[in-house]
């Protein structure tokens, strides 16, 4: 009984300490009064005021594009990556899955400094599309990590039944092997999205000075003094990003739940 | 079974890297014919099914069907189907839909398609099964699907890569006249291969029997099992006794020391040859009626016989008989000169091969 006490005691405190700091922010921007000490009441001024703010709103149509646009194009490129890689002989396989996780586990001051660098060097100018291309960039590995289990579940010989059966190899690719690795087709674009969304660092380095996403955007308000809309940006995209999470994890669990549709 | 040729492989040749898979294989397969390519594993066999079916072309040599050279033709374009060891059933499509799925290529008419999946699925014993999903299925019914699925599309041969390899022992018997059934009723050429020398012996009209990317002997099953070509061929297909012997004279052969009368002619005098003895074709009789005596060291019960080790002669001799003789007792050994089969001994592994090839 104590154990168990003690150890739900322990985990209360883990989460509190994690999430406290989140719970005040939300708490925050339903606060009424400006100050950071008192509780004014309730309101839902501060996000009225933050759709009514222009350059938020800007910021937040890029984020959601560059979003969108990145992890559609990963998707594409990962998956087929995935599918080469897949194909490979064991050897050079490995080597490629671990080159490709590199940007994953490099840090992203790195990535960002190096994209940045290679723009420049190639005259590229900063703004919307080195932005795109960044993030593209640092996606395909999520997208791959995500489609790679799923191709390797794969029967080795459904794609060659359905030639036998008189697909040609397109046909077959569409009717027999996106159906079955779908999913994770599915869960690495929801993951490529969830991460640009979320990204701060690489986007800081490669956007120029003509266009901010949400987090740039927030970013250089913190740096005016911080106004309780952005409490409210940031709780929005607390709460997007959370479920998009919830969703991805959820889907994932009920593909491994043993399931028999009769 | 017709003597008209269907499938004609000539000269086929095979490697991957640096592993040569077949070598110069010629082989012909006849229209309605029950073919089965049995042999060790790497012994290219699968190979041999897969060039049939296209998914692998040969670096030499060419494959004919019906007359024409189909040798380059892409899998989707030729007129046979495939049973593969795993199914390989499209899991996210219903029974139906996997049965439909060549039908609605060939862009059959509704009514058609269902006709066929209803036929099919009653051909296999599987009806009431349509939108069933294969992963609900046990290994057997889904081995029968991948049969349904495949047969709709009336291919004129069924190619069948080790398709009860993964079932258990009791339904691979049921499966074994599954099949047989099916050819009967189908009247279709079937292509099958395996490396058990039982379902081969069985199901079959014709066996191949391969080892290292050659063809070691063609024939029935009954060709196979009592006149075995050589002695990998005799020792693979069931049990047997394989010794080095001496043909003294025609009807005489020399076998550790004793002379034993058999039936071959035309091997010439004193020529080392194999002697192939089976288990069961050995008598053991009382010690003074044997053409050798010998002891029993081991015995074993089987179910329908004993089998025992006698050791006779310098050598241990393995004999499948109901009558029991316990460990220790002294035997006499006799063989029936018709029981004797005489093989040829090859020199070296080169002309092994050409004895093959031949």
């Amino acid at each position: 009984m104590v154990k168990k006490f003690f150890s739900r005691f322990y985990i209360g405190i883990i989460l509190l300490f994690l999430y406290a700091p989140i719970v005040i922010l939300i708490v925050l921007s339903f606060n009424a009064s400006k100050s950071r000490s008192k509780w004014g009441g309730f309101t839902f001024k501060w996000y009225h005021e933050l759709f009514q703010n222009e350059d938020i709103m800007a910021a937040l149509t890029t984020t959601l594009i560059i979003a969108f646009t990145s992890a559609l194009i990963a998707t594409l490129l990962g998956t087929a990556a995935a599918i080469a890689m897949n194909s490979m002989k064991k050897t050079p396989r490995t080597i490629l899955l671990a080159i490709t996780n590199v940007p994953m586990l490099n840090a992203d001051i790195v990535t960002g400094i190096s994209l940045m660098l290679i723009f420049v060097a190639l005259n590229f100018t900063l703004g919307f599309t080195s932005v795109l291309l960044a993030h593209i960039t640092f996606n395909i590995p999520y997208v791959i990590l995500s489609v790679m289990p799923k191709l390797k579940q794969l029967n080795s010989h459904t794609f060659e039944a359905a030639q036998d059966l008189g697909a040609s190899p397109l046909y077959a690719f569409f009717k027999v092997i996106l159906p079955d690795i779908f999913p994770g087709v599915l869960s690495g674009f929801f993951l490529a999205f969830t991460m640009s969304l979320d990204d701060f660092v690489i986007t800081h380095f490669t956007k120029g000075p003509e266009i901010n996403t949400l987090s740039t955007k927030i970013y250089t308000e913190v740096r005016k003094g911080i106004k309780p809309e952005i409490y409210a940006l940031s709780t929005i995209m607390f709460v997007t990003v959370l479920l998009l999470l919830i969703f991805i994890n959820r889907r994932k669990a009920d593909k491994n739940a043993p399931i028999r549709k009769v | 079974m017709t003597d008209n040729k269907l499938i004609d492989l000539v000269n086929i040749t095979k490697s991957f890297g640096d592993t040569v898979v077949l070598d110069e294989l010629n082989l012909y397969i006849r229209e309605n014919e029950f073919l089965t390519l049995l042999g060790p594993s790497g012994c290219g066999k699968t190979t041999t099914l897969r060039i049939i079916g296209g998914f692998e072309t040969p670096n030499k040599g060419q494959v004919i069907f019906e007359g024409k050279d189909i040798t380059k033709l892409p899998s989707n374009e030729r007129q046979l189907n495939t049973v593969f060891q795993k199914y390989a059933l499209f899991n996210h499509m219903t029974i139906s839909e996997n049965i439909a799925f060549g039908l609605k290529i060939k862009k059959k008419s509704k009514i058609y398609i269902q006709d066929k999946i209803k036929y099919a699925l009653k051909l296999v014993n599987l009806d009431g099964f349509e939108n069933r999903m294969p992963d609900s299925l046990s290994g057997g019914q889904q081995q029968r699907i991948a049969i349904a699925r495949a047969i709709v599309n009336e291919p004129k041969v069924l190619l069948l890569d080790e398709p009860l390899g993964a079932l258990d022992l009791k339904l691979r018997q049921d499966m074994q006249y599954e099949l047989i059934r099916l050819k009967n009723e189908l009247g279709i050429t079937f292509v099958y291969v395996t490396h058990d020398q039982e379902e081969a012996l069985t199901m079959s009209d014709t066996i191949v029997v391969m080892n290292q990317g050659y063809i070691q002997q063609v024939g029935t099953p009954e060709d196979i099992y009592n006149e075995p070509k050589n002695a990998f061929v005799a020792d693979f297909i069931g049990d047997s006794n394989i010794i080095p012997s001496l043909m003294v004279e025609d009807k005489l052969v020399n076998i550790l020391g004793v002379n034993f009368p058999c039936v071959d002619i035309g091997f010439g005098r004193n020529k080392p040859v194999d002697v192939v003895i089976r288990p069961e074709d050995i008598d053991l009789v009382k010690p003074e009626h044997g053409i050798v005596t010998g002891r029993v060291t081991s015995l074993l019960f089987k179910g329908v016989h004993y089998e025992m080790e006698v050791t006779a002669n310098g050598r241990e001799w393995l004999v499948h008989s109901t009558d029991l003789f316990p460990v220790g007792s002294e035997v006499g050994i006799h063989v029936d000169p018709y029981d004797i089969q005489i093989m040829n001994k090859p020199e070296s592994e080169d002309e092994e091969a050409a004895l093959i090839v031949e």
